[in-house]
């Protein structure tokens, strides 16, 4: 009798975290709907002016500027993207392992700038230097703080305290697909699109003074973008794993009702049996 | 009469994208005006209000907050920090930032930040301008 009762407090308990697995998906479905749309929507933008600004740094002078120029690199700094909250699968592991991978091939000085809680969390308890971190960063990483965050980025790099700046983060392929990867922001890498039509442009002020101002909305808008990404990525890897999680409760409850039923006719037949064994006695006395 | 593809792009969306006569923009080094096969240009954006002449002659403006302009020969793309329509400004909160702007800069207290405030009291004038200019 108690292995039916029992069974049945497992069928409700399963059910229950159906019910909050299922509310979590469609949350995070109706989040990431929003992400998307944030992420389509800033995308013009990133290409128009990533286009100018590799057409930009085809000029002479340009490669001389700080932003662009690369030195030796004696340490490199890496910028880790990833979440505030777990419960998405393997969304947050993915990333720090690579970032992991990263600080232990290179070998060398590296420091970490680290967003979202997740990231945090693992890496304060390891021997690398954190050089700056932010948390809570919500659902809509806004402009202001892609600013921010480059200009901490551009100001590290610029004073010589690393030579390199990569973003290690999830890009958005779509619901189900995102892909963790590791990109270069500074110093800024000029396309090779040598042959391609050098237009001759009018440049007001001299090329340098525009290359000056678009840079550095270059570097803010490659960050923005990466917030963005990530966060889409984030919510759809949240999806998934709420998806899965919903169906594998559904399996196990089928499972344990089957065994309810089996073990409840069970005890129906020993009853039947008892009764018609009793009753035979009975009988077999008289 | 030919006409230009005029496009202005913020890093948070696609404010507009749409045939233009001509386009008038607070570049560097003042005002220029954009006509159709103009040359290949690429010049900053200083706080102002660009004005646009749709095909059909109807002229309308927005304010930008400072960005980059390309000139080409069929079309105009403005990379802007901030843009607005000028029916989507919202004059009250205009105002008000000007007052604060021109507040700061006549009392001058220590440690302020007088570009960044003669940036703001920029911005805040060009989206009046281009409020009134609808």
């Amino acid at each position: 009798m108690s292995n039916i009762r029992e069974i049945k407090r497992r069928i409700r308990a399963i059910s229950n975290i159906q019910h909050v697995t299922g509310a979590m998906k469609m949350v995070a479905a109706s989040r990431l709907r929003r992400a998307q749309s944030r992420v389509w929507a800033a995308r013009p933008y990133a290409q128009k002016t990533a286009e100018v600004a590799g057409r930009l740094a085809l000029s002479p002078n340009a490669q001389t500027l700080p932003l662009v120029a690369s030195r030796e690199v004696k340490k490199t700094a890496y910028v880790l993207i990833v979440g505030d909250k777990g419960l998405a699968g393997a969304y947050n592991a993915n990333l720090i392992h690579l970032t992991e991978d990263r600080l232990v091939k290179e070998g060398q000085p590296a420091g970490l700038v680290v967003v979202g809680r997740k990231g945090l969390q693992y890496f304060r308890r390891r021997s690398v230097e954190i050089l700056k971190y932010y948390v809570d960063i919500g659902d809509e990483p806004d402009l202001s703080l892609a600013r921010e965050l480059a200009r901490q980025l551009m100001d590290i790099f610029l004073s010589g305290q690393v030579d390199e700046v990569n973003l290690i983060y999830a890009r958005f392929i779509s619901a189900l697909r995102n892909i963790p990867q590791v990109e270069r922001l500074l110093p800024i890498e000029t396309p090779s699109v040598e042959g391609t039509e050098t237009i001759d442009y009018i440049y007001e002020p001299e090329p340098v003074g525009v290359l000056e101002a678009i840079l550095p909305r270059y570097c803010e808008v490659k960050v923005y973008q990466a917030l963005l990404e990530a966060k889409a990525s984030e919510l759809s890897a949240r999806m998934v794993a709420m998806e899965s999680a919903t169906k594998n409760s559904a399996e196990m409850i089928e499972q344990l009702t089957l065994s309810f039923n089996k073990a409840r006719q069970a005890a129906i037949t020993t009853e039947l049996l008892e009764v018609a064994t009793g009753a035979e006695a009975l009988k077999a006395q008289g | 009469m030919s006409t230009s593809r005029f496009e202005v792009v913020t890093p948070q969306r696609r404010i507009l994208a749409e045939e233009v006569e001509s386009v008038i923009a607070p570049g560097a080094e003042g005002y220029l005006g954009v006509l159709p096969r103009h040359a290949p240009l690429l010049t900053i954006l200083k706080p102002g209000v660009v004005f646009f002449r749709k095909v059909g002659g109807k002229t309308e403006c927005m304010a930008v907050s400072g960005g980059l302009l390309e000139a080409g020969p069929d079309k105009v793309i403005i990379l802007a920090d901030t843009a607005e329509l000028s029916w989507e400004i919202d004059v009250e909160r205009a105002r008000r930032a000007k007052e604060r702007a021109e507040k700061r800069l006549r009392e001058r207290y220590a440690g302020l930040d007088v570009a960044r405030a003669e940036f703001a009291l920029q911005r805040s004038l060009a989206r009046l301008k281009a409020a009134e200019g609808s």
